[in-house]
């Protein structure tokens, strides 16, 4: 597997944050914006890699959440299996949402609209339904054991979350260089060609959008831990679907590292005006809005695409000068 | 069986209701017929012209329906100068890039409003707002009266812009065939501002129609905005004279749905409703098949 020097470099300075700051100011911070790397890694996967983009990924992180949640409250579950069923079941919600719709032929602007539908559609469920607590919202007990999946402090917390970052890249990158990867890519390139050639398109994109939901509602299982409260506005709200798309196209779409990097800076601009502001609510999102449109309008690969050209630029820069010379000379 | 004294009003309510969506849904559906995209900044922009019409009557004293006559030709200019100075050069002409861009303008929008605002949510007293008309054995809010006739008049004479100016010419033009538009001298980056203007002049008097019976909060628009999803899709992308129709068929519906269902859940109606065609029929219910 290519590029693995840098992916363990990154995920080795990464670790040793919580070694170097007891801050619970950094840490948390960390966490969130990790969590948004998660969350936009799935998001990637379907949208950067098989070019569907899905406004409603809500969907998948709200049922991970609750899924993981109601088993430990209300069946006395243990939250480590509560949160591998949930990532099940936010994996058999994308299968079906993927089923339905890729099956009817639903593209572009359809997909985006249908997926919104289904994760209002379960935000409006899960706000009326007894189960979920409706308007109450759902209390995860204290419990402060790794058993339960709870921590004294945060370090634990960040190691987990890291490796579920490190986990999701990896399985990306598997993707990437896997003969499915390459089926998703043709997906998105021209999804009409690749069909011409043989491959089953509609297979190939359920199949994606079970991985995403997978991945997307491990994040969802996480910050049920985290944080040990949902209800339906956080859960299914659209916070997360903008969040999960915002990720990776600021970081670069379609790419490994892309989601990570982007959720690093989204958070960190986030956190700067929040600062700024002194949290006055609604600022840091007209900033991520602004950032979206601005990256799509000047950098439409994002922040990866900026140093690939830095990095081309540099290196025709070297090469530019000693055949000038050698011309010169000769 | 509920009896025919309880049905008859509410389905009458809901086609006054219907008229309004369907107001909301014909300014998505030309945008749409045109430019080809869904404009995800439909609900937000909504949200902007009701504060715009709140506002007007607040701070200028202007009853709703006579600020409609300023606030109109505004929205129109602001929907021109998004297209043409935002969503036009920022997309590069892709459509995956198009509906990022308008969803971030819709983030950007309705949190600048949740700035400046707050969550509060805000209505206005109007004299005549709890005034009632008998029609058979129902009684209809008056303001949903004028709504309902005003609906009519802005699809009238959208419908003869369309059909007898130049620009609608031009604006047909450019939905059918846009190459074949563009090569007959015709302006294309100008008629997609064009059509985005009107688009979001319906939103001004939507909103100026809204805000008597209505509240506003920095959210209100995207209650509509969905709905007006669902009455575009029924009656097909693109066609005005299904997203009046399929605007009524929403505000019967919905109004069916929260008499036997209550309120919430009569919201999931609409929803499932539009899953369901979107599943089924995805050029709506009087669109031709693919």
């Amino acid at each position: 597997m290519k590029g693995l020097v840098p992916f363990g470099v990154a995920i080795a300075v990464l670790a040793v944050v919580p070694l170097l700051t007891s801050s619970n100011v950094v840490l948390n911070f960390l966490v969130v914006a990790l969590l948004i790397a998660l969350v936009g890694q799935g998001w990637n996967l379907l949208g950067g890699y098989g070019g569907q983009y899905s406004f409603g990924h809500a969907a998948f992180f709200g049922t991970g959440a609750y899924v993981s949640a109601i088993l430990q409250v209300r069946y006395g579950i243990n939250a480590w299996l509560g949160f591998c069923i949930g990532i099940a079941a936010g994996a058999a919600v994308g299968a079906v949402i993927g089923a339905l719709t890729f099956r009817s032929g639903l593209k572009g602007s359809y997909f985006a609209l249908i997926t919104l539908a289904f994760a209002e559609v379960l935000r409006i469920v899960a706000s009326v339904a007894a189960i979920t607590g409706a308007g109450v919202g759902t209390l995860i007990k204290l419990d402060l054991r790794p058993e339960a999946f709870q921590f004294q402090s945060r370090a634990p917390f960040y190691w987990i979350i890291l490796a579920l970052v490190g986990a999701s890249l990896i399985i990306v990158r598997m993707i990437e260089d896997s003969r499915f990867g390459a089926y998703l890519i043709a997906v998105r390139e021209n999804e009409d060609a690749a069909k011409a050639l043989g491959v089953n398109t509609t297979v190939i994109k359920i199949g994606a959008m079970t991985i995403s939901a997978a991945i997307t509602a491990a994040g969802g299982g996480f910050y049920a831990q985290y944080f040990l409260f949902l209800d339906a506005g956080i859960a299914y709200g659209s916070w997360i679907s903008i969040d999960a798309l915002l990720a990776p196209i600021v970081g670069g779409l379609g790419t490994v590292y892309g989601p990570l990097l982007g959720a690093l800076v989204i958070k960190t601009l986030g956190e700067a005006t929040k600062l700024l502001t002194s949290d006055a609510p609604g600022l840091d999102l007209v900033i991520y809005g602004c950032i979206l449109i601005l990256v799509i309008a000047f950098a439409p690969r994002g922040i990866v695409g900026i140093f690939a050209d830095l990095n081309r630029r540099l290196r025709a820069g070297k090469t530019d000068a000693p055949a000038s010379l050698e011309q010169r000379h000769g | 069986m509920i009896s025919l004294q309880l049905l008859f009003p509410a389905v009458l309510n809901g086609l006054m209701a219907g008229a309004v969506y369907g107001l909301v849904a014909l300014g998505l559906t030309l945008i749409y017929g045109v430019l080809h995209i869904i404009n995800f900044a439909h609900g937000a922009l909504l949200t902007a012209a009701m504060f715009a019409a709140f506002f007007a009557h607040r701070m200028l004293g202007l009853d709703p329906y006579v600020a409609a006559v300023a606030l109109t030709p505004l929205f129109f200019v602001l929907g021109y100068g998004l297209q043409r100075f935002v969503i036009g050069p920022a997309a590069h002409g892709e459509d995956r890039n198009i509906l990022l861009v308008t969803l971030g303008l819709a983030v950007v929008i309705e949190n600048a409003l949740l700035y400046a605002f707050r969550a509060d949510t805000r209505t206005i007293n109007l004299p005549y707002a709890f005034d009632v008309v008998e029609i058979g054995p129902a009684f209809i809010a008056v303001p949903r009266v004028i709504a309902f006739c005003a609906v009519m008049i802005v699809a009238l004479v959208l419908w003869l812009i369309m059909r007898w100016t130049d620009t609608g010419k031009a604006i047909r033009a450019v939905a059918k065939e846009k190459l074949g538009a563009e090569l007959s001298g015709i302006d294309v980056a100008h008629i997609y501002a064009v059509t985005f203007g009107l688009g979001t002049a319906c939103l001004a008097i939507a909103a100026c129609l809204l805000i008597p019976t209505y509240y506003v909060n920095p959210s209100a628009g995207n209650a509509f905005v969905l709905i007006a999803f669902t009455v575009v899709v029924l009656g097909g992308m693109g066609s005005v004279l299904g997203a009046l129709i399929g605007g009524f068929f929403v505000g019967v519906v919905e109004s069916l749905s929260s008499l036997y269902l209550g309120e919430s859940l009569g919201q999931i109606g609409i929803f499932v409703m539009f899953i369901l065609v979107l599943l089924l029929r995805p050029n709506g219910l009087f669109g031709e098949r693919a």
